[in-house]
């Protein structure tokens, strides 16, 4: 991805009109990276995992920031890929890590006809949007003149002197984030931390499965952690596979079984309740 | 080309990313929905700076990037935080407050 971001910067360099009319480069790239922006982010919208969605997204903000290079907002560009495809999209990963990569969205309707009201809408919002930006007149005045002294140069005096009381309650706002989020993410533990003969009598108190849990299969021809290891009545053990495995879906069925295994969320597991 | 393109594409990516609020049922992915109006606006910002010929626009997106950053880092916490006390990431289990 690194390398077609450096691709897009030179091809926006290159379409970076010099006058006011917008140059055929220019126009060569948008028609290039709109479709592609505008089927990532129905990908984003229709992919069933979470990570996905998050690597469309990705994929949708780079395109952005060739269109902010290619607009004469060089800044904006690479504030873009730094702080959106670098650190937000890095931590809607990391959540999703800490979430759990299996929790997939679940088709079941809760309100009835939400899903058709919900697509009319969002039709009907967007034709609304086009068609009153239809009616605007547009000036292509170009950004010639301001950028005249390079394009930090001119935002750094419009938010030192203009902007200068948002910039600084910007700043309140950063902190305010800061400690919510630590607030938020703080837990304080009320308990005392058990240790290994507590957790030893537990499990065995539990009397769900004492024992480790058994590993996957080894076959003649198949042999890996995806596979489900037999039991003596040839029916697949359930806790032989990685619960995560079990989740994404990719587990293979064991040979001679009819069945991969059961429901992911039926096995029960020790230690699981923690 | 005309530049009121970017403003049709940026209508087109906000609408998807409204569709994506009303119809998904992970709060995550619910969240990037959001980001992607809000980049959406910003697109909206960039083009009509460029057209209006002065640098405002730019000024107001970014401000919009550092609210998007905040508001980012609150959302994943909030998320994390119903996630540990109810074990989903469904909005749809996030009911409490009805009752």
């Amino acid at each position: 991805m690194t390398i077609s971001g450096s691709t897009l910067v030179a091809l926006a360099a290159a379409g970076t009109p010099t006058g006011t009319a917008t140059g055929t480069g220019e126009a060569v790239l948008f028609w290039l990276l709109a479709p592609i922006a505008v089927l990532a982010s129905l990908g984003m919208l229709f992919s069933k995992k979470a990570v996905h969605s998050a690597l469309l997204l990705a994929l949708t903000m780079l395109c952005l920031a060739a269109f902010y290079l290619a607009q004469d907002a060089p800044f904006l560009g690479v504030v873009q890929v730094v702080v959106y495809t670098g650190a937000v999209m890095m931590l809607f990963l990391f959540v999703l890590m800490l979430v759990g990569v299996d929790s997939s969205d679940s088709l079941v309707e809760t309100l009835r006809g939400q899903r058709i009201a919900a697509i009319v809408a969002a039709l009907g919002f967007g034709a609304l949007l086009v068609f009153s930006i239809g009616d605007v007149v547009v000036s292509n005045a170009g950004l010639a003149t301001a950028n005249a002294d390079g394009n930090v140069q001119g935002l750094a005096a419009l938010i030192f002197s203009r902007y200068v009381f948002a910039f600084e309650v910007t700043s309140a706002l950063l902190i305010t984030a800061a400690l919510g989020a630590m607030v938020l993410a703080h837990r304080e533990r009320i308990e005392r931390p058990l240790n290994q003969r507590q957790l030893s009598e537990q499990r065995f108190r539990g009397g769900v499965h004492p024992a480790p849990l058994p590993g996957p299969g080894v076959y003649a021809r198949h042999n890996a952690v995806d596979t489900p290891a037999l039991l003596p009545d040839g029916q697949p053990a359930d806790v032989s596979v990685s619960r995560v495995l079990l989740a994404r879906g990719d587990v293979r069925k064991a040979p001679g079984a009819d069945v991969v295994v059961r429901d992911a969320s039926e096995i029960e597991r020790p230690g699981d309740d923690q | 080309m005309n530049p009121m393109n970017y403003v049709y594409l940026s209508a087109l990516l906000f609408s998807i990313g409204a569709a994506g609020v009303l119809l998904r049922r992970n709060a995550i992915v619910v969240f990037m929905c959001v980001e992607l109006m809000l980049n959406a606006t910003n697109l909206a910002f960039v083009a009509f700076a460029r057209m209006q010929g002065n640098l405002d626009g730019q000024v107001i997106a970014f401000f919009v990037m550092v609210v998007a950053a905040a508001e980012v880092v609150i959302g994943l916490a909030i998320i994390v935080t119903i996630f540990r006390t109810r074990r989903s990431a469904s909005v749809d289990s996030a009911n409490l407050l009805k009752y």
